[in-house]
């Protein structure tokens, strides 16, 4: 018996139609990282975090359930679990997290806010105001709803006035910088990643990488956006070795995560390959994608291998604490 | 015995146009898959061109398998917009067999 896709993806759709994330987050989850940053609400510029690396606890305990009973008569239940969820929401209770995980996420976002901070990138943020942008939605072709979804995002950020957003994660920067602009008509809003903002600045080292890094490109930077250059040029500014892996740049190895909600065992065998491929040429990696860190990094476990996402290295670099 | 029905191809651009005919069967995108999903998407789109809905269906899982991390379409000769074409096929699935997404 294999995951009923059909009810993964209602419960998943049904949660963007009506609590616009595919996995409804508290109030604190999804600000609590930005506590204490004194980052103003709204402005011309924001940070979008699009909720990407807050969703990521319930996504790893979601792929968890999954793989638990896929193949167990609890599976003939996802039915009637969509139909509950479409009163009470039920994903809490199938996503049960580890503070421990999120607080790893939190500390990613606070780093990459330090180092727009930093690089005297002028910026706000939408705090509880922000959407996810739908990504998941859009990549499982249910394209009714995400287009509903992608009005609601667009005209809650010209509410606010923005004009430019900064992104933090791959998949919410193709979202919004090449996927709405063919939806949504007249559309106007600069993306950039937080990685091409930060490569445009005159950030300059406080500290030195004395490491040699495995680069991890993500495949929606690398293929989907063109996202390559920066994130070198980034850590080699600071001192560190770069360590290009047999596949790198446009030529990537997925990292298994896109299929993770539904296929969490054939997630981990990719997750497995590229592991080793990456650790066939060093001992640490970096990952700029937060499917990507944790996929990778779960593989990694057995291993001798770190991975780290780049704004751990970032922030030592070129952050004086 | 599958019956060829050239409307499916229409049925299946719903929503984003369904576009494969200059594949030339080369098979790089099977070659580099990191799936290894044998299928997809040289198979998978000439039942598609062919109107196969019913070998389409059979395959349900394979087609919401696929990464969408793009290796093929980076290494097609033809410029086959291989991944919009999963997600056509997606969207046709999610739409008429899984009744999601018309609310």
């Amino acid at each position: 018996m294999a995951v009923p896709i059909k009810h993964v993806l209602g419960i998943l759709v049904d949660n963007l139609r009506i609590r616009e994330s595919v996995m409804p987050l508290s109030r604190r989850r999804s600000i609590g990282w930005a506590k204490g940053l004194n980052i103003p609400k709204g402005g011309k510029t924001v940070i979008y975090t699009g909720l990407m690396y807050q969703l990521m606890p319930s996504i790893i305990a979601m792929e968890k359930m999954t793989s638990k009973f896929a193949d167990s008569w609890i599976s003939n239940f996802y039915g009637l679990g969509r139909a509950i969820n479409k009163v009470i929401s039920i994903t809490p209770f199938m996503t049960w997290t580890d503070a421990a995980e999120k607080e790893i996420f939190d500390r990613i976002l606070r780093n990459i806010a330090k180092l727009l901070q930093v690089a005297d990138v002028d910026f706000g943020y939408l705090y509880e105001e922000e959407l996810y942008a739908g990504a998941l939605v859009h990549d499982e072709g249910i394209n009714d709803v995400f287009e509903a979804h992608t009005h609601k995002v667009y005209k809650r950020l010209k509410k606010h006035n923005i004009e430019k957003v900064i992104t933090v994660d791959p998949h919410t920067t193709d979202m919004l910088k090449s996927v709405y602009p063919k939806i949504i008509k007249d559309y106007q809003l600069e993306v950039k990643s937080y990685l091409e903002v930060l490569a445009e600045s005159n950030l300059h080292p406080v500290k030195r990488i004395e490491q040699d890094i495995v680069i991890h490109d993500s495949c929606v930077y690398a293929r989907y956006e063109g996202i390559i250059d920066q994130p070198r040029q980034l850590l080699e500014n600071a001192g560190a070795k770069i360590i290009e892996p047999l596949n790198t740049k446009k030529m990537t190895y997925c990292c298994g995560g896109p299929v993770e909600s539904l296929f969490p065992i054939k997630a981990r065998t990719i997750a497995d390959n590229r592991i080793e491929q990456l650790a066939s040429v060093g001992k640490n990696s970096v990952t700029m994608c937060p499917i990507c860190f944790i996929n990778l990094k779960t593989a990694a476990e057995k291993n001798d291998f770190s991975v780290k996402d780049i704004s751990d290295y970032l922030v030592e670099a070129y952050c004086d604490h | 015995m599958s019956k060829v029905n050239p409307d499916f191809v229409v049925k299946i651009s719903g929503f984003t146009e369904f576009n494969a005919f200059a594949c030339m069967n080369c098979g790089s995108c099977t070659a580099l898959c990191p799936m290894g999903i044998d299928l997809l998407p040289r198979r998978m789109f000439r039942h598609v061109m062919l109107g196969l809905e019913d070998k389409v269906l059979e395959n349900t899982e394979n087609v919401f398998s696929c990464l969408l991390c793009k290796m093929c379409e980076e290494n097609c000769p033809k410029d086959v917009p291989i991944v919009e074409n999963i997600k056509s096929i997606r969207w046709y699935i999610n739409r008429e067999i899984f009744k999601l997404g018309k609310g």
